[in-house]
């Protein structure tokens, strides 16, 4: 949809905490055992976080975006970013306030256990957390390629005149590839929950490895969404083999800036605009 | 149109007087440090609107000039004894050379992409500046000459010192407003490829905006450390660092002179008053603050206080009659005048390809000195990329256009200009929120030694095509007639000897059209040769001397008017085989 959701970390932020609250807290789900516990609870994030994320939509996000804003100029066209800025540091501070900023975390059997497979290691919180990543990419990419509505947002991104002009609704396409992108993020935040600690500021590390997976696979572009992020995944993790770890993230932005600069528009981005 | 920069540099004074007096009422250490914080944010504010507010270049990481700024007066003072007199300045020549090294890439990037890379330039100092362990340096005290380092005991004179600076970075914001410099980022800002074809250089200005603003904030964020002692990188390279000055701005109202100081007064008491009093219970409320106030001026009032308030108050202002106007004595440069029968613009071989398609095909195409040379042809002929070509939007990938016997191969659009080359738009790319005169003056700048020149060439322009009178205007409410005439004065305005017009006839009535139809003969007999696109033959016929014919990239004919509606191969282009059959006979 052409919009830059600068919050979306603090979404993913929020999750960890409801799916924290939801197994810990208060032990809804201790029924539930350890180890179904903390996966059912990230998919109940989802719902959570879906919420504040659509009354945020209903109420800010939506009067910047849509068929109305594509006209603006100037500030207006930066509109967006700057509410979902505005939005990120309410969430972030926001959080530190009523969360605190003692770092915390889902401590599960799984979590703490890992499957050998030969010389490698596995953590079980996280193979578990990779696959159901995995079903979600592919939920998500046969979503947008096969189903009508999924066309109808995939329209309305390109070009949201056009798309007006055959019969879709823009608006509505606006509200439902947000709340699809705030409840994935939710669902992936409570996975994350349970294999690693998480403060208010959390979402911030998050966002930058989110921009530079989807900078790098091409905006508006799933596939590459996807190979981008597992990309910078990789160059994160590896660049510590030959650079000191405080420098893990600046390796990110190296490789950030390289993609921007060598190819704007991403591994698979393809050139829409006309001069 | 703007106040006077006269009746501005008073308000700046009195800004001044008026932060003096109350830095001498507030009793409160505290909230003089506040103060002063205040003004520091109003500096790094006005720093990222000279380059943000005015180009439309949006940074998301301005923290990266304010941090450098802050670490190399804490950095010299600690390792080289440099007192912060001379780190300060020093951080300003950081702070530029940091924007010109950011600037330089950078600008290869436009909107989202050029906001995004920047917001990775602070974060990724931040952990280099975090790995080459200065997570944490104090500034050493130096009890056998404060003054000397700039450590007072009285926190007033940190609120003198920061005044000054801010009365710095007004005055420099000022100057720049009010100069060709911000006419030529406002231009960027409203239509880039515009500005270019009118001989702006916008990358130059550019690099000049980005360069001033870096210095300006790397020397308020010197003054920062001085003032707190102590730097850390999350404190001068944090992503609120940058957020900071951007919210400031869009509050106070963004690409105004006042917006940031206005920005500043309200959100930093505000926020570190809140920080302040209730920091302890709620921390992170700084942040909370800022976000709310942000989204809300969004929502209510996305252009900010400033122009909300002008726009309520402000008399509407009658632009007054320019009475004494000058005399259009200098309508043409000498050197402009008629060379007839030498070829001014000759195109050899151009061939061109988008991808699989090919645009244009071995065109060659040679137009006489002072003539009015028409090239026609369907949708899609190539006639536009054609003139991308000519005045350097696209290189071609094969053949050499020469202009006046130079090559121009190369060239970028504005130098072009500069060689003589006006162009217009098939789609008018007008600056619409600058009056009729504005736009045309900056148009006027290439050709003019100064800002008094151009203004003088902008209304000869007006003048030869009879728009004198809607000088004021703003551009935003014209009719497509006076649009079109608008941009064929501004392409005039620097005298060039060639303009490329393109579809300048599209969409006018029929009386507009005459009158337009004039106006390119009297230019053309006024010695300026004109080349014209169109794609209705009626009204060419009647203008052109020389006609060339365009079809799926290749020219498939060239003559007089007369010659070329007869021709066979015009005619199928233009109506298809079959009415080529039918009218076979009377063809011949």
């Amino acid at each position: 949809m052409r919009v830059i959701n600068f919050a979306q970390g603090d979404f993913l932020m929020l999750s960890m905490y409801v799916a924290f609250y939801l197994t810990t807290g208060y032990g809804i789900l201790a029924f539930l055992g350890p180890y179904a516990g903390p996966i059912i609870a990230a998919f109940l994030a989802g719902p959570v976080v879906f919420a504040v994320g659509w009354v945020a939509h209903r109420f800010i996000v939506s009067r910047v975006t849509g068929v109305g804003a594509a006209a603006s100029e100037g500030a207006g066209a930066y509109g967006q970013i700057i509410v979902t800025l505005g939005l990120s540091l309410i969430l972030q501070n926001g959080g530190l306030i009523l969360l605190g900023s003692t770092p915390t975390g889902i401590r599960t059997p799984l979590s703490r256990s890992s499957w050998e497979i030969g010389p490698i290691l596995l953590n079980q919180a996280r193979v578990v957390s990779f696959l159901v990543a995995v079903a979600l990419v592919i939920a998500v990419y046969l979503f947008l390629g096969r189903t009508r509505a999924g066309k109808g947002l995939r329209a309305a991104a390109d070009n949201s005149t056009a798309a007006t002009y055959m019969g879709i609704d823009v608006d509505r396409a606006h509200r439902v590839a947000w709340s699809l992108g705030v409840g994935i993020t939710a669902v992936a935040g409570g996975l994350l929950a349970s294999s690693q600690s998480f403060q208010p500021y959390v979402g911030f590390d998050f966002v930058i490895v989110m921009y530079a997976g989807v900078v790098l696979g091409g905006l508006g572009s799933i596939l590459g969404a996807f190979w981008g992020g597992l990309l910078i995944g990789i160059v994160q993790q590896m660049s510590t083999l030959v650079l000191p770890y405080q420098l893990q993230n600046t390796a990110i932005f190296v490789v950030f800036l390289l993609i921007v600069f060598l190819r704007p528009l991403g591994l698979f981005g393809k050139l829409s605009e006309r001069t | 149109m703007k106040i006077s920069t006269a009746r501005q540099g008073w308000a700046i004074l009195a800004v001044a007087v008026l932060v003096l007096l109350l830095s001498l009422l507030i009793r409160s250490a505290y909230y003089q440090l506040v103060l002063t914080q205040l003004l520091l944010w109003a500096v790094l504010s006005l720093a990222w609107n000279i380059l943000c507010g005015y180009s439309g270049y949006f940074s998301f990481g301005h923290a990266a000039f304010w941090g450098l700024g802050a670490y190399t007066v804490a950095l010299g003072m600690i390792h080289f004894d440099l007192t912060p007199w001379l780190g300060i300045p020093l951080a300003a020549i950081v702070g530029g050379l940091a924007g010109a090294v950011i600037g330089f890439p950078t600008f290869r990037l436009r909107g989202h992409y050029f906001a995004l890379a920047m917001l990775a330039y602070p974060l990724a100092t931040l952990y280099v500046f975090q790995w080459l362990g200065y997570q944490e340096i104090s500034l050493p005290m130096k009890r056998e000459a404060p003054v000397l380092y700039m450590q007072f005991a009285d926190p007033r004179a940190y609120v003198v010192l920061a005044l000054g600076l801010l009365v710095a970075a007004l005055v420099v914001s000022l100057r720049v407003e009010n100069s060709r410099f911000g006419k030529a980022l406002l231009a960027i800002k409203q239509n880039e490829p515009a500005a270019e074809a009118a001989g702006i250089d916008t990358w130059r200005w550019k690099m000049r905006a980005i360069t001033l603003s870096g210095a300006l904030a790397g020397m308020a964020g010197g003054l920062y450390a001085v003032l707190l002692l102590v730097v850390t990188p999350e404190s001068v390279f944090g992503m609120l660092v940058s957020a900071q000055p951007l919210i400031l701005a869009l509050f106070g109202g963004i690409g105004s002179l006042w917006g940031p100081l206005i920005g500043a007064v309200v959100l930093v008491p505000l926020a570190e008053g809140l920080n302040g009093e209730l920091g302890d219970v709620l921390p992170g409320i700084q942040g909370v603050v800022y976000g709310a106030a942000i989204i809300a001026i969004i929502l209510c009032a996305p252009e900010g206080v400033y122009w909300r308030l002008r726009d309520r108050f402000a008399k509407p202002r009658v632009e007054p009659r320019t009475t004494a106007k000058p005399a259009p004595a200098l309508t043409i440069a000498p050197e402009a005048r008629k060379v007839s029968g030498a070829d001014l613009l000759v195109l050899r071989n151009i061939g061109i390809s988008f991808g699989g398609l090919r645009a244009l095909d071995s065109i060659d195409l040679v137009v006489g000195a002072g003539s009015l040379h028409g090239i026609i042809g369907p949708n899609g002929a190539g006639k536009t990329t054609l003139f991308n070509v000519v005045n350097g939007f696209l290189t071609p990938d094969a053949g050499s256009v020469s202009f006046a016997g130079a090559p121009l191969a190369g060239l970028r659009p504005n130098q072009v200009c500069r060689r003589g080359i006006g162009r217009t738009f098939q789609v008018v790319r007008a600056f619409p929120r600058m009056t009729v005169l504005e736009n045309v003056i900056v148009g006027a700048f290439v050709g003019a030694r100064d800002d008094i020149a151009a203004e003088q060439m902008a209304r000869v322009a007006l003048d030869r095509v009879g728009l004198a009178d809607r000088a004021a205007a703003v551009a935003g409410g014209l009719t497509t007639r006076e649009l079109r005439l608008m941009e064929l004065a501004r392409a005039l305005a620097p005298q060039p000897r060639l303009i490329l017009l393109d579809e300048t006839l599209a969409g006018l009535g029929h009386d507009d059209l005459a009158g337009i139809l004039g106006v390119i003969r009297q230019v053309r007999d006024e010695g300026v040769t004109v080349l014209i696109i169109e794609h209705t033959m009626q009204a060419m016929v009647q203008l052109v001397d020389e006609f060339s014919v365009l079809d799926h990239g290749r020219l498939i004919a060239a003559g007089r008017p007369d010659e070329i509606v007869r021709d066979r191969r015009v005619i199928e282009a233009y109506l298809g085989r079959r009415w080529m059959d039918r009218v076979a006979d009377t063809v011949a």
